[in-house]
């Protein structure tokens, strides 16, 4: 039939048989995507008269936008911490392969360490596109120096910093550039935090709290200056008190202000959090949940021995220690089993589950008007999975970039 | 006139869309025989994504078919009369409409065509009732305000001009005007009276629209449920199309 289309030539396909996730449910439409976005197939209709150039039975795929993970510090072999002369090779591998998890969009993150590795490893990384060659790069996450030495965690402490002489530009030099990142992590108890924290979000850079020993009103004085994000919950932080719930009590705090919400990481692999924890932590505050792997650059690789940044890591089935120590660091977990984790975990429903991953990061980064929903005009980075949301194949810009292979690779 | 009174609306929508389905089927539709069917515009043209929207979702995003071969009466058009001209012409040209399907207000009209209209109307701009209004501010967020009071509409000589009319009448609120379209005189305030005076109509009804009818209507139309089911058993496919021609079968008509 002759299609007129009236706005554009650029052909449309028209994804049917699926069940989409859209307005937090999934619903039995077809997904319409042109020139990398999803479109509006009433309008198209009406006003210009076009139909679809291609149909694709899904097969009745649940798809959903593509996973964000805003704390991914590396993987099969790559570490972004290590200023190595091919890292930029070792960027595109990792992009390249987390698609495979479902991964369309990465914060690339760097743990504490010292300036040098900023400054040479900071301009090398870009803000670009997803595509065939991997996930989008949405800018960096810069996690420490400034951060408390009592809960450093995996981090060295011989290159943790603080801000007290100079405050934001101490933190500038000591990053030397603040062009790609997007968030930073440290802890708001440290003197003249509260600068910091101004002039980071005046640069619409997100902040976050974590590896910390602040109380609740140190936190929340860091949210009132702009602080949006908390890193890992529960991990790396003091415990939740009955009467002093810490960094954990701003998710149910009364202090927020108006129109802003809280987000917080979680690791859901099984290990960082117990699942107890996990759920106490979601019902408290089922909105601001994001899903990030915290990923190592051991992910993806037999057990063993790898680096984080400056430390040495051991690796021994999910679980992942400084080397001769019991102190996590990092994980191996890919961004769909932590899906699959968290929804057995919690017993939340499959919509719950997937935008923990791929809506609240865009929300927490500002971005949800074209990433992170299947609303039309949104970017077309999205994901076809079974019901037991196992990823069977990732779009990004409505253009196939994986796809699971029948022999189950 | 046939009466098909089903148990509940449900049933009533799945019997008239099997029985339209039927229809399309046998008359073998194909590049350029068109099935033309007609719709009521099912709200006031002024809110063109509503209306649309509610087309879309309950209708086109279904179906395939060529954007080129939908025609909706235009409510912003500059000049409306010369829009319903045009629309008439549209039919004509189309071949005349083959199946027209209507549902009925509680004032018992058809399509906008609100009591005291002309039974040999064409389509034009009409004011609408305040029951009407009343029935669409459902729209409207029950905003009586916004629900706009003029429409553009199919006549009543329009549609008598179908070859066959089906009207679909549900619930207990439609009852009394059941019973003025059926089994009272032609009347002008009961607009859906006309089509007693059309050779092919069909009423898909469910019981409680049938409250305000005699006892006798309705076990007279029920005994003949029978027959009438034979209208929608089998079920026909396009696939089956070509062996179906042979035999050609031709509608049961009363």
């Amino acid at each position: 039939m002759p299609s007129n289309k009236s706005v554009s030539d650029a052909p449309i396909v028209q994804f049917t048989n699926c069940r989409i996730l859209r307005d937090h449910q999934l619903q039995r439409e077809d997904l319409w995507v042109r020139e990398g976005k999803i479109l509006n197939p009433e309008k198209l209709f009406f006003d210009e008269k076009g139909s679809a150039d291609v149909q694709l039975d899904c097969k009745d795929s649940i798809i959903a936008s593509g996973f964000i993970d805003v704390q991914i510090n590396g993987g099969f072999g790559v570490d972004f911490s290590l200023a190595t002369d091919d890292f930029k090779s070792g960027i595109d591998l990792v992009s390249q392969k987390i698609l495979s998890h479902g991964v369309t969009s990465f914060c690339p993150t760097l743990v504490t360490s010292p300036p040098s590795v900023y400054h040479q490893v900071l301009p090398q990384i870009s803000v670009r596109n997803g595509g065939a060659h991997g996930a989008g790069i949405l800018g960096a996450h810069l996690e420490g120096p400034f951060i408390s030495k009592e809960k450093k965690g995996a981090h060295p402490e011989h290159c943790l910093r603080t801000f007290e002489a100079g405050a934001f530009q101490d933190l500038l030099a000591t990053y030397g550039s603040l062009d790609c990142v997007q968030i930073v992590t440290l802890a708001p108890e440290m003197k003249r935090s509260s600068e910091v924290i101004r002039e980071l979000t005046k640069r619409g850079i997100c902040v976050s709290l974590g590896h910390s020993v602040a109380n609740l009103s140190q936190a929340e004085e860091a949210v009132q200056h702009g602080a949006t994000f908390i890193t890992h919950l529960f991990n790396a932080m003091l415990p939740f008190h009955h009467r002093d719930p810490g960094i954990v009590g701003l998710l149910t705090s009364d202090k927020i202000p108006a129109g802003r919400r809280v987000f917080y990481g979680m690791i859901s692999d099984g290990i960082h959090t117990n699942p107890a924890a996990l759920r106490i932590a979601h019902r408290a505050h089922p909105k601001g949940l994001v899903l990030v792997t915290d990923a190592i650059a051991g992910m993806g690789l037999a057990p063993g021995r790898h680096t984080l940044g400056q430390q040495v890591v051991e690796i021994d089935g999910l679980n992942t220690y400084i080397a001769g120590t019991k102190t996590l660091s990092g994980s191996v977990a890919t961004m769909d089993a932590c899906v699959r984790h968290f929804r057995e975990a919690t017993g939340c429903s499959v919509e719950t589950a997937l935008e923990a991953a791929s809506l609240h990061p865009a929300q927490l980064l500002g971005i949800e008007h074209k990433k992170g929903t299947l609303n039309y005009d949104s970017d077309a980075d999205f994901l076809m999975l079974n019901d037991n949301l196992y990823v069977q194949a990732t779009y990004i810009a409505g253009e196939e970039v994986w796809r699971q292979d029948v022999s189950g690779m | 006139m046939k009466l098909i009174i089903l148990e509940n609306y449900s049933q009533a929508s799945e019997w008239a869309a099997k029985y339209i389905r039927n229809r399309i089927v046998q008359f073998g539709p194909g590049p350029g025989r068109f099935f033309t069917l007609g719709l009521p515009t099912g709200l006031p043209r002024d809110h063109p994504e509503s209306y649309h929207s509610f087309m879309w979702n309950n209708f086109f995003k279904h179906i395939d078919i060529s954007p080129e071969n939908i025609h909706i009466l235009d409510g912003n058009a500059p000049d409306l009369q010369a829009e319903c001209d045009a629309f008439e012409e549209k039919i004509k040209a189309a071949g005349g409409i083959e199946l027209f399907v209507g549902g009925i207000g509680p004032d018992g009209h058809i399509a906008f065509n609100e009591p005291g209209s002309s039974l040999v109307s064409r389509t034009r701009v009409k004011t609408l009732a305040m029951d009407t209004i009343l029935a669409n501010a459902r729209f409207f967020d029950g905003d009586l305000s916004k629900v706009p009071t003029m429409a553009l509409t199919v006549g009543v000589g329009t549609v008598m001009d179908a070859r066959e009319v089906m009207i679909l009448i549900t619930g207990a609120h439609k009852a009394f005007a059941l019973y003025k379209a059926i089994e009272d005189g032609v009347n002008h305030m009961w607009t859906v009276s006309a089509f007693q005076q059309h050779p092919n109509t069909v009423f898909v009804c469910d019981e409680d629209a049938t409250l305000e009818l005699k006892v006798k209507t309705v076990k007279y139309f029920k005994g003949l449920m029978l027959v009438h089911n034979k209208l929608v058993e089998p079920l026909y496919s396009m696939k089956e199309l070509g062996a179906e021609r042979s035999q050609s079968k031709k509608p049961y008509s009363d």
